[in-house]
């Protein structure tokens, strides 16, 4: 090879990185007539019920609506495995190779904190209906990143608040040792002021909580406040209720929900959780999402599918707002900025930070009239909330 | 204080009954057989699933648990038959490496059979709920209900060890084997009884662990290990040894796991002595190991080192 061509090939390879840095604006799936959409999520192991969830969610929004914004859709549903390197895999192949539009996903935040460059930084639309993390939403927040979900610390900040407004004075605290464990207590206590009986974290995937249930039994505290996702909280709760502690009022986030109870049944029935929306939430939206939710797919939706399903109607109006033409970037995202569209939750619109402006409310585990298991609307603890991290943001 | 001890000492024998049962099996197969079988907590897992499967079927747990010991004693038979009779002549390493596989595979037909969600078993109409213990302290039936029947199957098991003929054949195989099979008892026999007891007392303890824990794939890992170290405390091949071990083990993991950051808290902070205390728990059962060990290498009641 002469220095000529040598030369020659640099440059052509420089140029070709040039335009590749250059598509950023207006990423290649812009060009063409297809609006295609990846959904990310853990469909597989032990956490595979909420990525179920939030699949049906959006599948239900998409199949309703028909045509989003008027253009024929393709979707492609990839199960992360809950794996973060396999996650960021498949967020490049799809923006890359697939030439989505828009991803929208996953359920946890490893795995958003994972995907979020490889997707954001071609200028691909990426859309997280659960994962909410707190940097994302100060510091890090990025125009062509929406959540239709929460912040992360929110419902624990509801169930602080609750904590308070009870006059709690003792309160016992239950997470496990893992970084969202620590950020769950510390959102409580944000809205909390009152006493800690006694601080326990447990081991991540721990399964019997005889020991830790114990412990509450004998320091008898005003109530229970713990963070216990997926099979843990399962297990949690059951023992909780063998135990003879239901006299101790059970305070949570993420634990008591429609993935969780249809395996702990009768023994949740009762307990109290945050969230921003429950199935029976009385608005026209609302029951029109929960009852053809229930009709295709046999179960309750729970918090997973409703801001899913938000995801599909997002899409839908903002694509609409500006008749298709995806190659106007700013347009696009000033249309979904606008969040034209009614969410089974009521009021939303997003902040500064393209995360969501909504009510938190207290929901109580019930039985419903058909027999199933679900959360069910106690009172609204915060009205049109807003993170704690939105004023860290410098978007407009 | 003393509540607190009380209550966390009945959790650690239920523990440790459970371990108990597991162990059980593990000690005779590898006193006897001399079969390293890290496939044990498969067969724990595989009585959870059962006891789900045919408590959903008939609608009763105790049809359930009834229906899993024939299905118990199924997949004992056919373990040996088709994996384990092979192993005996192979070197530990050879036995390590299959056994290992046979997790593998048995863990992805469970996830094929009855899919990636746990399970859930309901608790029978008859134990759940609680009683009163002393003060504001409740204990759950069920959990004495675990302590109750494994106390029983421990009281058969050490009938049937020091009583019957096949315990006698049990002891003089765990102490001397060339001279049990010299002395013209089947020894293929011998070992496919031993392995299938053991085999059913695994699955009986998931089964009975089944109503407090959900029943997930990987189950049987997580006790796998503390079975190992109470097989070694207990000293190998003595199912009295096994025993002793078990309830020692388990209390000791038990109070540790409580009491430590409770100690701890006191110099560090919360988060820190949650983190320092569950790290403390699980080392020190090692250093029960590596006392025990020291003092007598073949374990408590161990016949050869």
């Amino acid at each position: 090879m002469t220095l000529t061509t040598r030369l020659l090939l640099t440059t052509a390879l420089a140029a070709g990185l040039a335009t590749t840095a250059q598509a950023q604006d207006v990423p290649a799936s812009a060009e063409d007539d297809v609006l295609k959409i990846g959904l990310v999520y853990t469909l597989s192991g032990p956490a595979a019920a909420l990525g179920k969830q939030a699949r049906d969610g959006f599948m239900l929004g998409a199949e309703q609506i028909g045509e989003l914004g008027g253009m024929e859709a393709e979707i492609v549903v990839i199960d992360d495995e809950q794996r973060p390197d396999k996650a960021a895999d498949d967020a490049r192949e799809l923006v890359q190779r697939e030439n989505v539009d828009f991803v929208v996903g996953p359920i946890f935040s490893n795995i958003l904190v994972a995907i979020h460059q490889p997707v954001t930084e071609t200028g691909t639309i990426l859309i997280s209906t659960n994962a909410g993390t707190s940097n994302f939403a100060g510091a890090e927040c990025n125009e062509n990143f929406f959540v239709t979900s929460y912040q992360n610390d929110q419902n624990h900040e509801v169930m602080g608040a609750y904590a308070e407004q009870q006059g709690y004075q003792n309160v016992f605290l239950m997470a496990p040792n893992y970084q969202a464990g620590k950020d769950s207590l510390a959102g409580f206590k944000n809205s909390y002021t009152g006493g800690v009986a006694g601080e326990v974290f447990t081991e991540l995937g721990q399964l019997d909580f005889s020991s830790e249930l114990a412990q509450i039994a004998a320091f008898q505290p005003d109530a229970l406040f713990t963070f216990m996702p997926g099979g843990m909280g399962v297990n949690l709760v059951k023992q909780y209720d063998q135990a003879g502690l239901s006299s101790i009022p059970f305070l949570s986030a993420f634990t008591v929900d429609e993935t969780t109870l249809p395996a702990t049944q009768d023994a949740a029935v009762g307990l109290l959780g945050g969230q921003n929306w429950a199935p029976d939430l009385d608005n026209a939206a609302n029951e029109a999402f929960v009852s053809a939710f229930i009709e295709k797919y046999d179960y309750v939706p729970g918090t997973y599918a409703m801001q899913a399903y938000d995801a599909a109607q997002l899409i839908n109006s903002a694509v609409g707002k500006i008749g298709g033409e995806l190659t106007d970037r700013d347009a696009l995202r000033a249309a979904l900025k606008e969040a034209d569209f009614d969410s089974p939750r009521g009021d939303f619109s997003f902040g500064v930070n393209n995360y969501p402006v909504q009510d938190f409310y207290l929901v109580e585990a019930v039985k419903r009239d058909d027999g199933r298991y679900a959360t069910s609307i106690v009172e609204k603890i915060f009205d049109d909330y807003v993170d704690n991290y939105a004023d860290q943001c410098g978007m407009e | 204080m003393t509540n607190l001890f009380v209550l966390q000492l009945l959790n650690g024998v239920q523990l440790g009954v459970l371990l108990f049962l597991i162990a059980a099996g593990l000690t005779l197969v590898f006193g006897i057989m001399d079969v390293v079988n890290l496939a044990h907590g498969v067969l724990y897992m595989v009585g959870a699933y059962f006891v789900a499967t045919f408590a959903a079927w008939t609608g009763s747990f105790w049809w359930g648990l009834l229906l899993m010991l024939p299905a118990a004693v199924a997949v004992g038979l056919i373990l040996e038959l088709v994996v384990i009779r092979r192993l005996y002549t192979r070197s530990h390493l050879d036995q390590v490496l299959a056994t290992f596989g046979l997790v593998m595979m048995a863990n992805e037909t469970v996830k094929i059979v009855w899919g990636v969600s746990p399970l859930s078993v309901p608790m029978p109409e008859l134990l759940s709920g609680s009683v009163p213990l002393m003060g504001p302290l409740q204990y759950p039936v069920y959990r004495i209900a675990i302590i109750v029947a494994g106390l029983g199957v421990a009281a058969g098991l050490f009938l049937m060890v020091n009583y019957t003929r096949i315990g006698m054949l049990l002891r003089a195989g765990a102490t001397n084997r060339a001279m049990v099979s010299a002395l013209g008892i089947d020894i293929g026999k011998l070992f496919a009884v031993v392995f299938t007891l053991g085999a059913v007392l695994a699955c009986l303890a998931g089964a009975l662990i089944a109503p407090i824990l959900s029943v997930d794939t990987g189950m049987g890992e997580s006790v796998l290990i503390l079975t190992f170290v109470v097989v070694v405390i207990g000293g190998i091949g003595s199912i009295k040894g096994a025993f002793l071990g078990a309830i020692l083990v388990a209390v000791v993991d038990t109070l540790g796991g409580v009491f430590g950051p409770i100690l701890l808290r006191e110099v560090l902070d919360p988060a820190a002595a949650g983190q320092a205390g569950r790290m403390l728990a699980p080392m020190l059962v090692y250093i029960l190991m590596a006392v025990i060990l020291f003092a007598k290498p073949a374990g408590l009641f161990g016949g050869r080192a």
